[in-house]
């Protein structure tokens, strides 16, 4: 791996055939500490940048840095940014800005700002991906990292920003294929391993052993009404389009009926030998009704969906505990009888 | 004089060192940084560092100290509680280059700590070691400072435990990559961790009944409370919180996937409509 850092250059790719993500320890545990700090601190997400490089078709991150708040009006962004970088620099880190990452709550991360970013981001850095930490399911003891792109769809879709429905038709997009989930892999270098063990002798044995939790209640709970409050808001946008389906039908029928009290009259004219009237322009009448745009409706779906999934892999562990504890309780009666 | 000090080390810490080790110079046989995060009664809590080029001559030491600074600055806006505490370097021993350095921290914070990771790995171990600076000498007579050694903890937050735990099984494996693991599979592995916990008290009743161990009253009082704390519950009552939970948890489920499904039909039936 040290060997191909400097040299390696990287190619422009149109095919972006990022295969895997291979992040290095010390960026997971990076993004780990700053998201916890942000979560106890006030409960915004956490966002920050990933350093690294492309080799062939795997993208290879290996540091990270934290984003200060965006309210901190002092230093711009971009500001802060480059003189990170350049200070990274200095030092032999990576400095090819290759993507960027974001905490989320139970993973819950679809949002417009987000896509808006990655939109950005994935146009002018051609692999770059953003990867969501999810706080909640690390603090019950499973680390959740996933790397997604946007899909080439959806580049296309926003770079039209036309969010009707015949466009979406169009392009063949659904709230699914918004984003591409690539795979990622730990690695760690060998001096990271000796650490490593050496860490291990000396942290509690104790602590992470957390998720053989039987208590489902309080998660689930908290998921539920998120879901709720999802599911609600996908009936107020389901509620609008049908609204404005209706109105289309109503004004089609009124442009009927107008069409053929025109043809009407003029017949009555030409019998009467007067000139018929004048053809008018149906739009200027019946002014076409603006179709409500489908990203919000779109952007909902997807977030409900992976609430549900979140939700069904929750409960489908929760059972796995249960059984456990079934089949020692038939072990202690089992031998509690005799 | 603060000899009671205690150093509680967060593991990003000493990932980030050994990083900036491997991406030393490569005429450089070490290297230093700074030391970010809280002190509070005598305890010092170490969550962050960054490293600073130097340069080690014979007789001088040069150490970017702007550099320092700047970065310093960076930082304090995204976390506003971490302050200097100390410096660290890689190596096995204290020279007297740092003593010179050590001055220069003293100078940005109270009672710095220095921290040695010993990359070099002399002994076959890779150390960890921190020093407090400490004056000695007779009254009167030349007066030097002495680097003395305080307990070094490792501590960390709840989800960095999950980090390293997910990270040492790089260790172990032969191809050094891991994915972050399904969570049934997670179950699986932590149950068999309990059952082999439970293996080896086990084996340690069998031994002091037998004869062969000493019981030792801490352990057999410990033993005692772990027995206690199951709960006791009826045959019944536990088939019925059973049977409830389940009950739940699969409702839960069809839920889910009934909204799933949905989902799936809403999309469709939108993208049907043609006006």
């Amino acid at each position: 791996m040290a060997s191909g850092r400097g040299s390696t250059r990287r190619l422009p790719e149109n095919d972006s055939s990022i295969a895997y993500v291979q992040m290095d320890g010390l960026a997971v545990m990076k993004m780990v500490k700053h998201s916890h700090e942000e979560s106890t601190g006030n409960m915004e997400v956490a966002q920050g940048a990933l350093l690294g490089l492309v080799v062939e078709n795997c993208l290879e991150i290996t540091n990270c840095f934290p984003f200060p708040k965006p309210n901190d009006e002092s230093m711009d962004e971009e500001e802060y940014q480059l003189a990170m970088m350049r200070r990274l620099r200095r030092v032999n880190v990576d400095h090819f800005h290759v993507g960027w990452y974001q905490s989320a709550d139970v993973g819950n991360f679809l949002s417009l700002p987000l896509l808006e970013s990655q939109y950005h981001y994935q146009t002018s850095i051609e692999e770059s991906v953003v990867v969501i930490y999810d706080t909640q399911k690390t603090a019950r003891g499973f680390l959740t990292v996933k790397a997604y792109r946007l899909t080439p769809q959806a580049i296309q879709m926003y770079k039209d920003n036309e969010f009707t429905p015949e466009a979406l038709r169009n392009l063949k997009i659904g709230y699914e294929s918004l984003f591409l989930e690539v795979p990622i892999v730990i690695k760690n270098s060998h001096l990271t391993n000796i650490m490593l063990s050496e860490l291990a002798d000396m942290i509690p044995e104790e602590d992470g052993s957390k998720f053989l939790d039987l208590g489902t209640a309080s998660v689930l709970e908290g998921q539920l009404r998120c879901l709720m409050d999802r599911v609600d808001e996908l009936n107020q946008e389901a509620i609008k389009f049908n609204r404005y389906q209706q109105q289309v039908i109503r004004q089609q029928q009124d442009k009927h009926r107008f069409l053929q009290k025109r043809s009407q009259e003029n017949a009555a004219r030409q019998a009467k030998d007067e000139p018929p009237l004048p053809e008018e322009d149906l739009n200027k009448l019946f002014r076409p009704i603006p179709v409500p745009q489908r990203l919000n409706p779109m952007i909902v779906s997807g977030q409900i969906n992976t609430y549900s999934q979140h939700i069904s892999q929750f409960c489908s562990q929760s059972l796995a505990k249960l059984y456990i504890t079934q089949a020692l309780q038939t072990a202690k009666e089992g031998k509690a009888a005799p | 004089m603060a000899l009671s000090t205690t150093v509680k080390v967060h593991p990003v810490v000493l990932f980030q060192i050994v990083d900036a080790y491997e991406r030393r110079n490569a005429d450089a046989h070490r290297v230093i940084g700074t030391l970010l995060g809280t002190v509070d009664k005598g305890v010092v809590d170490v969550t962050n560092c960054f490293c600073v080029p130097h340069k080690e001559y014979e007789d001088q030491v040069e150490a970017e100290l702007n550099y320092a600074m700047d970065l310093y600055d960076l930082n304090r806006r995204v976390n506003t509680q971490e302050a200097i505490v100390g410096w660290w370097a890689t190596g096995n021993e204290v020279t007297s280059h740092s003593s010179v350095i050590h001055e220069y921290y003293a100078r940005e914070c109270n009672n710095p700590i220095h921290l040695t990771l010993d990359t070099t790995l002399q002994g076959t171990r890779m150390g960890i070691r921190a020093y407090v600076n400490v004056p000695i000498g007779v009254p009167g007579g030349k007066s030097g400072c002495m680097f003395t050694p305080v307990n070094v903890e490792i501590t960390c937050y709840e989800p960095e435990v999950v980090g390293v735990q997910l990270c040492q099984k790089t260790v172990t494996l032969s191809k050094k990559t891991v994915e972050p693991m399904l969570d049934l599979a997670q179950v699986a592995e932590a149950s068999q961790k309990l059952t082999s916990l439970l293996d080896s008290v086990l084996a340690y009743v069998e031994d002091v009944l037998a004869g062969r161990t000493q019981p030792d009253n801490a352990v057999g009082r410990a033993l005692l409370d772990m027995v206690n704390s199951v709960p006791k519950m009826t045959p019944e009552e536990f088939e019925n919180m059973f049977n409830s939970n389940i009950k739940d948890l699969l409702m839960v489920i069809t839920l889910s996937q009934l909204v799933k499904t949905q989902l799936q039909l809403n999309e469709k039936l939108t993208l049907l409509t043609t006006l």
